[in-house]
């Protein structure tokens, strides 16, 4: 599927979360087998032309996440390849075991969609914020985790999900009007960071919606003379390891992320980087170890200090 | 062709085998207690119900048994193992360290073993997949049969899966409850009360069935009424002994795990053989 100017910009209308309602359009003609089930999200999912053109692929199980990834799994047993979606904190936190033992210990190749992840329904209250949905999922051996950059990647990676064999969670952040950051299309492959800019003094390295927030930052820094690259994990697990060596390199390595500091890309990066004999220092930036008051999100954002303006801010100040 | 005879050799074999199985695995016991109550389901089904290809376990038209109660390992391995599905080596292998037949069901597609199971609650929600599954492949000979107890129905997950049985019509799904009356920590009415169980399930969308759990006929019986034109998700509730068939086991909460030694050992062989 061609991706141009005119699609990106409607994605990125619709928000990451309604995009992949959009693009389950397509996965019929990439492979039968692939079937959807909704937790009861088939609207907030954008699934409702899934469901009407392909009432045959698709299932609604109900508000029942730990049934979903159990019945997901039982078709998968079967040959089929199911994509389950609910919001982020729900497909994840609380089916846990589920994803445990069916994607990661029996290693179904069930790909959840987490909808709405970080802040985005933050206006709900803490109960719809998902701050440990990272962590959780990339502690579980065969999981790969997949935490799109705007409308555009969240595209690229269902895309490339569909072709994937593997236990997958696709993280999916930002809000309706999400920022873009690929205007046009380009290659997508798992586990293979993105260089958007390349910079000789501080290396970030960010990952879902921070991505476009760290290119503003690098902007702010660069005027005050600070030469920033910026790098777009999408692929959490497997982590690229080579990307995270070469950013090592630099005076600072930073980590930006729409996720509890704890567990999360920081962490990872962390445990990557621990054991080299020559490294920077690492500024993990993310959700201190708290809960913030309902919001709306650009208001959140700038709560838990990720505006762009705040993150070149928090460089600054340790550079 | 049900040859009751037959069915009740296997069962009293399955019973020797359950007690010898456990008096090798020493001093960290096994799951004795509840492996002893589904004998005689367990052999009615592998002898009698199951439709299985066992030189291909993996042959699409075979029926799914899955063991949602993993902690009942041990009887399906000694049922498996009785009827030729399981070699000598796989039974001997039982709880040796780094067996692939231990204490839980470790998935092992080729020998039958159809999901990783031990967590509980989880093996109907695999069965309504595994349901979903054969529909989509208008696969209209095979059945799905899941195997809980009924402490497992503590588990909330258990009662998403029912709904969404009753809510796809999977007529092509059997559930069997291992009614033995006790937990983990003592009898399900003092722990957790379930009071009318069946008219839950039946509220469910489900089509109730009880049989007395240790009487092959019956159960042999109950699954042939249960399996004709079955038009709905059935759950058959076995109504069994925990620990059934050694007296100092039967009913005994605290032989949920439960180590045999020498004496232990002799004394249960005997009332098997008495």
């Amino acid at each position: 599927m061609e991706l141009n100017r005119q699609n990106i910009r409607t994605y990125s209308l619709l928000g990451s979360h309604r995009t992949f309602g959009q693009i389950a359009l397509e996965f019929p003609k990439i492979d039968d087998k692939i079937v959807i089930l909704a937790a009861d999200q088939c609207s907030p999912a954008g699934l409702e032309y899934f469901r009407d053109q392909y009432p045959d692929h698709y299932y609604n199980v109900g508000i029942a996440e730990q049934n979903l990834v159990g019945i997901a799994a039982g078709l998968a047993k079967e040959g089929f390849k199911p994509f389950v979606t609910a919001q982020a904190t729900f497909s994840t936190t609380r089916c846990f075991d589920q994803i445990k033992i069916n994607m990661g210990y029996m290693n179904f190749g069930i790909k959840i969609v987490g909808l709405s992840a970080g802040l985005a329904i933050g206006q709900y209250g803490a109960t719809h914020m998902s701050m440990e949905d990272i962590a959780l999922t990339r502690a579980i051996p065969n999981m790969v985790v997949l935490s799109p950059a705007d409308c555009t990647e969240t595209a690229k990676a269902l895309l490339a999900a569909a072709k994937d064999s593997r236990p997958t969670y696709i993280r999916l952040s930002g809000w309706m009007n999400n920022p873009i950051v690929y205007k046009e299309d380009y290659d997508f492959e798992i586990g293979k960071a993105i260089t958007l800019k390349e910079g000789s003094d501080v290396a970030i390295i960010a990952t879902g919606t921070m991505v476009y927030n760290s290119l503003k930052a690098a902007k702010i820094l660069e005027e005050q003379g600070v030469s920033v690259k910026v790098v777009d994990m999408h692929t959490i697990k497997p982590l690229d390891k080579q990307a995270v060596l070469e950013c090592s390199k630099s005076k600072l390595l930073v980590t930006v992320e729409e996720h509890s500091v704890i567990g999360g890309l920081g962490s990872a990066v962390a445990e990557e980087i621990a054991l080299y004999k020559e490294k920077s220092r690492h500024l993990i930036i993310g959700v201190e170890d708290h809960y913030v008051k309902p919001g709306e999100y650009n208001y959140l954002v700038k709560q838990v200090g990720l505006s762009a303006e705040q993150v070149a801010e928090r460089i600054l100040k340790v550079l | 062709m049900y040859n009751m005879m037959k069915t009740l050799t296997l069962a009293k074999q399955v019973r020797r085998d359950i007690i010898d199985l456990t008096y090798k695995a020493g001093t960290n016991g096994t799951h004795i207690g509840g492996s002893l109550s589904i004998v005689e389901v367990l052999s009615v089904l592998y002898n009698d119900i199951l439709k299985l290809n066992k030189s291909d376990m993996t042959d699409d038209t075979r029926d799914r048994f899955i063991l949602s109660k993993g902690h009942g390992a041990m009887a399906q391995y000694a049922v498996m193992h009785r009827v030729g599905i399981l070699s000598d080596e796989d039974i001997a292998s039982f709880k040796k360290d780094g067996s692939s037949f231990s204490t839980h069901p470790y998935m092992n597609v080729k020998k039958g073993i159809e999901f990783s199971t031990g967590s509980l609650g989880h093996g109907l929600s695999l069965g309504v997949g595994s349901a979903l599954a054969l529909k989509r492949k208008n696969n209209v000979t095979s059945k799905v049969f899941v195997m809980m107890g009924d402490g497992e129905c503590d588990e909330g997950s258990i009662w998403e899966a029912a709904m969404s049985a009753s809510n796809f019509g999977l007529n092509n799904l059997v559930l069997i409850i291992d009614k033995n009356r006790l937990q983990l920590d003592g009898f399900i009415e003092e722990i957790m009360k379930q009071d009318s169980l069946e008219d839950k399930w039946s509220s469910f969308g489900w089509k109730v069935y009880g049989t007395d759990g240790h009487d092959v006929d019956a159960i042999y019986k109950t699954f042939s009424e249960a399996l004709i034109n079955q038009k709905q998700p059935v759950v058959v509730f076995a109504h069994t002994i925990k620990g059934k068939g050694v007296s100092f086991i039967e009913n005994k909460y605290n032989w949920h795990i439960g180590v045999l030694n020498d004496e232990l050992y002799k004394k249960a062989i005997e009332e098997l053989e008495a």
